[in-house]
């Protein structure tokens, strides 16, 4: 680790929330968009180094969390045939349908796989002639472009038993759709940084422009976390709304073409359900005509699948940016990672999942334990990274 | 799993007409795609996706991006077994 120790430096957490003390006059509403980002929020205590005043809510950018009930439990009718070949990423194996998981299914004999990559399931499919190989493509922008491959080779080299179970969903139309809400709260956004390194980040200037709220693409390390949440708090103050990198050194505005180029191949963009919020318009992946052949779900017959979600949790308004996990009476008591009932309890990066994880479920956020959580934060932001701070600061 | 885990590229081949590299993370090899960053070269580093090498980053910042993933946890897809290529029918599982 002979990098970490350069930019060891412990006063610079503090001289960023310094700095935004030193701008901030009235109380700001900012959203992370990143399930990564709410993890290292929570876990570092991020939140509660912040002057009284600035608030961080926790928004809908975990995949595993936003794929619907609905999609699940179709995955898993069509992981139950005989015949089939069921692969997922791992995460997606214990997230509960309407009747057990991917797991309870293989512990039944159902043939359920977990990939590392996409492509693996070529590798299945070609070894398999008898069966049919169906990949659970779920993701945002970050894992189109492998799930986009996978659908580009099973067509290019004819592996006719291979097909995907698409849900895939996008970034922008879900800030549109938390901006648009009469309830929205959100002032401004850490934009998603590594959704960015693949779409680049030209296409949240009309949101940001449209709705005046400024949108900074940010890192998911402890400083970058606060470096953009100041950022965020200048144009705010400043009265600015434009679209800012905080994230420099991973990402620029292009993004990766060669990237962005398959996706449009493969995938055009449709209605998608979202858990926990429902139906956003044109805020989803699904594969093109030309991949009808690989299209899960028009193979199997799945489509008359619809599943309602419990009526007691409120896993869509914490994804809107309305309600925090403390506000749902069925937070670690009906409702835990062991038996999840909604989208930001069923995957660590899920705001719920991460306040139960780091215990905030055990008690009320007390001075004591604010002064512990702010301490092993500086602690964490120590070893993280300082660079574009330097550049910046 | 929306994050990309960055890590040095030890070797590069082409499998299927997809150009492909050895990458390694921590004490870990993995198969990773290249098309996406087709420029890169042994020894440069890449953030990976589930197999997909997404951008190239350089050192010091993969060596700290690591690291926060690994404070995070947020290396267990690393661990997802191997699928080896097999000829027709040899899947015996």
């Amino acid at each position: 680790m002979k990098y970490l120790d350069e930019y060891r430096d412990g006063n610079v957490a503090s001289k960023i929330v310094d700095e935004m003390r030193r701008v901030q006059t009235r109380p700001w509403v900012l959203m992370e968009v990143c399930g990564g980002q709410t993890h290292s929020i929570v876990k570092n205590g991020i939140d509660h180094l912040l002057p009284e005043g600035v608030e961080l809510v926790h928004g809908p950018g975990c995949p595993v969390c936003v794929t619907p009930l609905e999609m699940i439990d179709k995955a898993h009718a069509i992981a139950r045939g005989h015949d089939v070949i069921f692969c997922s990423f791992g995460d997606m194996l214990r997230v509960p349908g309407s009747d057990g998981d991917l797991f309870t299914i293989k512990s039944q004999g159902g043939d359920v796989r977990i990939v590392y990559s996409p492509l693996d399931c070529l590798k299945i499919a070609r070894a398999s002639p008898g069966k049919q190989v169906v990949f659970f493509a779920i993701g945002f922008e970050t894992t189109a472009p492998a799930n986009a491959m996978l659908a580009w080779r099973a067509r290019e080299e004819q592996v006719n038993n291979l097909s995907l179970l698409v849900s895939h969903v996008l970034v922008p139309p879900a800030l549109e759709a938390i901006l648009q809400s009469p309830e929205n709260r959100v002032q401004g956004f850490l934009g998603p940084g590594h959704v960015c390194a693949v779409m680049g980040y030209s296409e949240y200037d009309p949101i940001s422009a449209r709705f005046n709220v400024p949108i900074v693409v940010t890192g998911f390390e402890p400083l970058d976390i606060l470096h953009g949440t100041l950022m965020t708090i200048q144009q705010l103050e400043e009265g600015r709304s434009t679209v800012e990198n905080q994230y420099s050194r991973v990402l620029d505005r292009v993004g990766n073409l060669p990237a962005q180029t398959l996706i449009k191949k493969v995938f055009e963009v449709g209605d998608r359900k979202w858990r926990g919020i429902g139906n956003i318009p044109m805020s989803g992946y699904r594969l093109r005509g030309e991949f009808a052949r690989h299209d899960a779900e028009k193979l199997f017959n799945v489509a008359s699948i619809a599943t309602l979600e419990p009526e007691i949790c409120i896993s869509g308004e914490i994804l809107r940016g309305i309600k925090k996990p403390h506000d749902c009476p069925a937070f670690g008591t009906l409702c835990s990672p062991q038996h999840p009932l909604g989208a930001t309890m069923v995957s660590a990066e899920g705001a719920c999942a991460a306040y139960y994880a780091y215990g905030r479920h055990l008690k009320p956020q007390g001075a004591d334990t604010l002064h512990q959580i702010s301490q092993g934060a500086v602690a964490h932001v120590a070893g993280g990274s300082i660079s574009v701070n330097r550049e910046r600061a | 799993m929306c994050l990309a885990i960055p890590g040095k590229v030890v070797d590069t081949f082409e499998q299927r007409g997809l150009r492909m590299a050895k990458v390694q993370f921590g004490g870990i090899v993995r198969e990773t795609c290249l098309e996406y960053v087709p420029e890169t070269k042994i020894g440069e580093y890449v953030l990976v996706h589930v197999g997909f090498a997404i951008s190239r980053v350089d050192e010091a910042e993969a060596e700290r991006t690591y690291q926060a993933l690994m404070d995070l946890d947020q290396l267990t897809e690393l661990e997802s077994p191997v699928v080896e290529e097999m000829e027709p029918g040899g899947d015996r599982r």
